[in-house]
């Protein structure tokens, strides 16, 4: 088999394995096993993918609220994840974060994050510290189009050019922020235009197409771990779902949904692998590989024991862990 | 052993703690310039622009910059410039750096210092001379420094640095000035100790910051009228050191607490609250800013701060 398909084969895997998580957590939440809201990032898969594809275990990741593909694309253990959103044992967080705050240090995954934004000033003092400390990881920072008119994005970008820190920001445009447009409610050009005029150049990508997503991320990176500073990559894709797991999104034009369906990130990496030869046998395989993995993950989630309620006092200040 | 004003005092700590490991940084507006008081004087020089960071004027992103070097394993001195700017901070501060350790399960220690230089400065006004350091002692995670004097200055520094968790020093702006001993190797200040300043059976006091030095000299003015009072620098606010002023409440039966800080809801509150629940009976009494923003004109000013003479009057009425 050809490199580039083996490439593929691994992007089109991981993003599955994003799809069957989501999907079966939603599920899970909506047999009232999850106790909180999930922000399900359905149909975005592909940024996610093809941005941690091309970072190293040592690269550092902000994510945000909608963080389980980044998490997982970075390499973070998916059963622990799975154990987190049902706060149980064992979970990524040892069941104090839940979903909007999954963390995995051991892969450099910095944490999902609550507040809009909230990654990006951690991102770029991340990238400062390696920095300081002659590493050449570099930090990835993703956030979405909402992200754009909070105050951290000018001052982060701002930052990380003036420093010329080795940050990749990555702006998951989906169009939406939460439940508005967002172009109804941002003035200007858009993200890559205010990126260029902090003087972080900016890249365009057709977020629903992984083979894009990666092959630009691959070129961002290797200017900005070769000291180049930091760089934008404005990916464009869309939200399948709701805003959270609670919102069947009802208020979306079902043209529009219809018209997003029909470009689904996953469809369209398997129509390129099928051009390049794989057999649909081998493409579902994946599919069916992920859906098993994740079922068998929520089951064992479901089972899991409570944390125990000491640790409740764990972790806050001192030695106390 | 140097004799110094407080804020060299801490320049002196923050330089030993640099010289002696490298992770340590400083990052924060006109800090290359040695800061606004001096307290980095000569830093550019001996550590260079890596570590002594003069940064835009952005303090979501001093603090949040400070939060993520922090995750990586160097060791950050975030530099507020004053305490008021801290507003413009508080989501990286209160919803990150406060909650990184425990929301992620003990994954990560967010080790920062935060310097906000705080309390009501000669007639600067209502944005810069505020005193809201119990809003930080109602946080959790954090821990909250207010020392009054050089020597516990310098050691709190030294603490704050070496610490593995989030501290916040709240030096004492109009203290910056005040002039004590020094010793040549500063070492380390236990958080939750306070500093008994006076001892005496009359009246328990307790005080921190720029009030302590008040304090003191309304203590000593009571004694020379033969009222001993045991008078308190508590020094941390989280943790503070319940068990010294319960000690020496359970000897007097009277608590006097005396902060510039307004005392609805101030962390006088909290010290009062504590000693009704275990001491039943003790007789207590706040003395600190009326609700009102700090006034610029200095007889308005006046006319609101706690003074000695006004700590004096309390005292004795409570002793009336
Ligand atoms: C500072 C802040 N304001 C508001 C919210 C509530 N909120 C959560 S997600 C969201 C929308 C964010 O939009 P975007 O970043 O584009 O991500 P999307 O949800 O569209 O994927 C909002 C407003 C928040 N979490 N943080």
């Amino acid at each position: 088999m050809a490199t580039n398909s083996a490439r593929l084969l691994a992007l089109l895997s991981t993003m599955q394995r994003i799809r069957a998580f989501e999907e079966t957590a939603m599920a899970g939440h909506a047999a009232g096993e999850v106790p909180g809201p999930l922000h399900p990032s359905i149909g975005q898969e592909a940024v996610a993918a093809g941005v941690c594809a091309n970072l190293r275990v040592d690269d550092r990741l902000t994510s945000n609220h909608r963080g389980h593909g980044h998490a997982l694309a970075k390499g973070a253990d998916a059963a622990r994840m799975m154990l987190e959103l049902y706060g149980r044992a064992g979970g990524s967080c040892g069941g104090k974060g839940g979903s909007m705050h999954i963390a995995d240090f051991s892969v450099g995954m910095l944490g999902a994050n609550g507040v809009v934004s909230g990654g990006i000033p951690i991102a770029v003092g991340a990238a400062q510290g390696l920095q300081l400390l002659g590493s050449d990881a570099i930090v990835c920072c993703m956030f979405g189009d909402g992200a754009i008119n909070r105050g951290p994005f000018l001052e982060g970008l701002n930052w990380a050019a003036l420093y010329r820190l080795p940050v990749l920001f990555v702006c998951e445009d989906n169009g939406v922020a939460a439940f508005t447009a967002t172009a109804s409610v941002t003035a200007g050009p858009g993200v890559a235009a205010r990126a260029e005029s902090l003087g972080v150049p900016a890249v365009a990508v057709d977020g629903n197409d992984a083979a894009a997503v990666d092959a630009a991320t691959a070129a961002l990176v290797a200017t900005i771990r070769a000291g180049g500073g930091p760089r934008l990559l404005h990916a464009r894709t869309y939200r399948l779902t709701g805003h959270t797991s609670t919102d069947a999104a009802t208020w979306r034009a079902t043209d529009e949904v219809a018209a997003a369906r029909e470009n689904d990130p996953i469809a369209r990496l398997e129509s390129v692998l099928r051009a390049e030869g794989v057999a649909q046998p081998a493409l579902d395989a994946l599919r069916d590989d992920a859906l098993r993995e994740m079922s068998a993950l929520r089951a064992h989630a479901n089972a899991a024991p409570w944390p125990d309620p000491a640790s409740a006092f764990a972790d806050v200040i001192g030695e106390n862990a | 052993m140097p004799h110094v004003t407080l804020a060299e005092a801490t320049r002196l700590a923050v330089l030993q703690e640099m010289r002696r490991d490298p992770r340590i940084w400083v990052l924060g507006e006109d800090v290359a310039r040695g800061g606004l008081f001096g307290q980095y004087r000569g830093f550019l020089e001996e550590f260079g622009p890596r570590r002594i960071v003069s940064t835009p004027i952005s303090e979501s992103t001093i603090m949040g910059a400070g939060l993520g070097a922090a995750l990586v394993g160097t060791r950050p001195i975030i530099e507020m410039r004053i305490f008021d700017f801290v507003m413009c901070a508080m989501d990286e501060l209160v919803n990150q750096i406060a909650k990184i350790r425990y929301m992620f399960g003990g994954q990560a220690r967010p080790a920062v210092v935060v310097r906000m230089p705080h309390g009501i400065w000669r007639n600067s006004a209502a944005q810069h001379s505020q005193m809201l350091e119990g809003w930080f002692a109602h946080l959790p995670g954090v821990i909250v420094c207010c020392p009054s004097t050089p020597a516990d200055a310098a050691a709190t520094m030294v603490s704050a640095i070496r610490s593995d968790d989030p501290v916040l020093v709240f030096d004492p702006k109009n203290l910056w000035g005040a002039t004590g001993d020094v010793p040549d190797e500063i070492a380390p200040l236990e958080f939750g100790r306070a500093r008994h300043l006076r001892h005496g059976d009359a009246l328990t006091m307790v005080s921190w910051s720029a009030c302590a030095p008040l304090a003191e000299e309304a203590a000593d003015a009571l004694a020379a009228q033969g009222i001993r009072v045991d008078l308190l620098d508590l020094r941390t606010l989280a943790p503070w050191d319940e068990e010294a002023v319960a000690a020496s409440v359970a000897r007097t039966g009277r608590l006097l607490v005396a902060h510039e800080a307004v005392v609805t809801a101030g962390f006088g509150a909290e010290v009062v609250a504590r000693m009704a629940e275990r001491l039943p009976g003790t007789r207590a009494r706040r003395l600190g800013f009326p609700k009102v923003p700090v006034p610029f004109a200095p007889p308005l000013e006046d006319a609101l701060k706690v003074t000695p003479a006004r700590i004096i009057a309390a005292a004795r009425e409570m002793l009336a």
